[in-house]
């Protein structure tokens, strides 16, 4: 078991270059336009133009640049570790921005996650148990429902009505859920619940799908012919092994939106990593991108790994592959 | 006479599907007594399964038309409600399947699926039921059990997983073993042994045991009682010695005609022709007059009663008994000569 980890830990690091180089490619190889220009503000002179593109690096050949780059990025540079550079717009360290919006994003992701695990999981059991009959049907016509709504227009309508018709909850922008608990919960229901509802469709239809099929096995009759009820039957071990593709699923979905809650975070105004690198790349603040970019890379990879190690415990057939 | 386990009669088991009803099992009868093997033996689709599905109430009720009774302990097991039947399914009557590599959960140890078993019936703390599966594991001849029962089935060779899934068949000593096809799945070698194994425990606890395979050979070796099934129907139903020594059924002879012998050369295997019948179309009259070489007039017209011949086996066929005694002997012995 601790092999495997450690083998998939090697192979973590090694995706990360990778993504690390070809991101790098992207920013310094192929510019959309100079960087020393942007960073320099308003008619510069050459001389000081000069003094930039030497600050920033910039006169080194590409190979001494991805040397610093990634030298930066592992040992740190002056803004802290990971060193991610400096924003060419808001004057700010790319770093030290990420650290800001990063907790916004990853509270959303986390709250959503949640949400739609339980309500997927259980929605996908249940129509799959309660096979071709009202409650399925009503199950797959919400299924239907929720991945056929665009995230925008879901979003404004519950604002619309949870906001300002009743009344019930906060509206958009972020509070802290260290400054007020309460007004934190009371702004991020809304999102939490509106992300998750595609999410929840997708995980309601998969899980039904996935238990139909295990529901066939030949261990699954053998459970019932143990004379097991039917609910250790269906949840010890029908939904257990079941659960491969939805773990699968799960960690690319968080891992991906780390960097994409993109429609979400601003319709909701939350300003977190998605509306980071939205900002980042209209004002062409490419080191600011570059960052957003790195750390959803680094998300993909993480949950990738954890993905793998959930396999393990799931089943005991990996762990010996 | 030994003691009767369970009793079947008038067995019925329809599909409804779109294409039409499924006739599965029709009108099947027999008596299972402790301590004896009770051989169901027939093609693919002859509703030897099925039957035996229906007796441990795993057909989904649902979606099934089942018809008669299935008296076991004066209770009728097709009719019992769901969680009488889970009392009964797994503790008096117990299933083991045809392949083991599919029939044990993947993700769990082996012993824990044991002890699941133990304490679906039994109120008993974790560790009695873990070292009654390791007593059990021991019982059907798994060496080191005890480490043993902490490897998952992919650990596990093919015939070990049939003596576990015995193992956990017989946790609360069933009074019937209902095997379906357990040795299909096995090397020759292992089948040998997996038959040996279910012989001894049925001998040990004192179970009846109900054999379904499509194997003569198997039969031929364990059963005391041959059923022989066609179309979901009995066609020929006695004690395993006069089936094989005086079979009366023309199906019944070309199961044995296309069946492998030591005496007999592979490439004289003698088929029977055509294919078993759609069971939503049922042919009329004799559900085998078809694919029947003695087939005449009446055969396709009415479907012929399960007669009692002067020596107590039941035979479903038109044909003169006086007839049959002529024609099966001079099969064989064209066959054996045939080989040789």
């Amino acid at each position: 078991m601790l092999l495997y980890i450690v083998r998939r830990l090697l192979w973590a690091t090694v995706v990360v270059l990778i993504v690390l180089l070809l991101t790098f490619a992207v920013f310094f190889l192929l510019p959309a336009g100079d960087p020393a220009l942007r960073f320099a503000g308003k008619s510069p002179t050459p001389e000081s133009l000069a003094l930039i593109r030497e600050r920033l690096g910039l006169d080194q050949p590409w190979y001494e640049q991805f040397g610093l780059f990634v030298k930066n990025f592992v040992a740190g540079d002056e803004y802290g570790w990971p060193g991610l550079g400096y924003s060419y717009n808001s004057n700010v360290s790319v770093l030290g921005e990420v650290q800001e919006r990063a907790p916004r994003t990853l509270l959303l992701i986390a709250g959503a996650a949640f949400i739609w695990v339980v309500v997927g999981v259980s929605i996908g059991v249940l129509s799959a148990v309660k096979r071709r009959t009202l409650v399925d049907r009503l199950a797959m016509g919400f299924v239907l429902v929720g991945i056929s709504s665009p995230v925008f227009w879901l979003g404004l309508m519950a604002l619309f009505i949870f906001w300002r018709q009743l009344g019930l909850t906060g509206g958009t922008g972020y509070v802290p859920i260290t400054e007020d608990p309460i007004s934190f919960f009371s702004h991020m229901i809304l999102p939490w619940c509106v992300l998750a509802v595609l999410f929840a469709a997708t995980y309601a239809r998969m899980t039904r799908n996935s238990l139909l099929e295990t529901l066939g096995e030949d261990y699954i009759r053998t459970a019932r012919a143990k004379g097991l009820p039917e609910r250790t039957v269906i949840i010890h071990h029908a939904l257990r092994a079941s659960l491969a593709p939805i773990v699968t699923m799960f960690g690319l979905d968080v891992a991906l939106l780390v960097g994409g809650a993109i429609i979400t975070e601003s319709v909701f105004n939350i300003q977190g990593l998605g509306w980071l690198a939205i900002d980042g790349t209209l004002n062409q603040d490419l080191p600011t991108v570059l960052g957003v970019v790195m750390v959803g890379a680094v998300a993909v990879v993480i949950m990738n790994l954890v993905v793998d190690i959930a396999y393990a415990f799931l089943d005991p057939r990996v762990r010996y592959a | 006479m030994r003691e009767t386990v369970v009793e079947v009669q008038g067995l019925t088991v329809v599909f409804p599907t779109h294409e039409g009803n499924v006739q599965a099992v029709s009108d099947l009868s027999y008596v299972l007594h402790r301590g004896e093997t009770l051989g169901i033996v027939g093609e693919s689709g002859s509703g030897k399964s099925v039957s035996s599905m229906a007796l441990m109430g795993l057909l989904n009720r649902e979606r099934t038309r089942i018809g008669g009774e299935a008296i076991f302990s004066g209770r009728n097991l097709l009719t019992l409600p769901g969680n009488a039947m889970r009392d009964i399914r797994g503790k008096d009557i117990a299933m083991i399947f045809q392949d083991p590599f599919a029939c044990l959960h993947p993700m769990y140890r082996v012993g824990d699926q044991i002890v699941e078993a133990v304490t679906a019936h039994a109120n008993v703390s974790m560790a009695e039921a873990g070292r009654r599966a390791v007593e059990l594991l021991e019982a059907v001849g798994i060496p080191r059990a005890r480490e043993r029962a902490r490897d998952y089935p992919h650990q596990f060779s093919g015939g070990m997983r049939q003596r576990a899934m015995i193992a956990m068949a017989l946790v609360h000593n069933p009074s019937v073993l209902i095997a379906d096809e357990p040795t299909t799945a096995l090397d020759v070698t292992v089948q040998a042994q997996i038959l040996a194994l279910i012989e001894r425990v049925k001998r040990e606890f004192d179970m009846g045991v109900i054999l379904i395979t499509h194997d003569l050979g198997v039969i031929a070796e364990t059963a005391d009682t041959v059923l022989v099934m066609y179309a979901g129907r009995a066609m020929e139903h006695g004690p395993a010695d006069e089936i094989f020594g005086a079979p009366q059924h023309p199906y019944t002879w070309g199961l044995l005609s296309s069946m492998p012998t030591i005496d007999r050369r592979l490439e004289k295997l003698v088929p029977i022709e055509g294919s078993p019948p759609s069971l939503v179309n049922v042919p009329s009259g004799c559900p085998f007059h078809p694919r029947c070489a003695y087939q005449f007039a009446p055969c396709s017209i009415d479907l012929p009663e399960l007669r009692t011949l002067p020596d107590g086996h039941l035979d479903r066929c038109y044909l003169p008994a006086e007839e049959k005694r002529t024609i099966w002997p001079a099969r064989r012995a064209e066959q054996l000569k045939v080989a040789q």
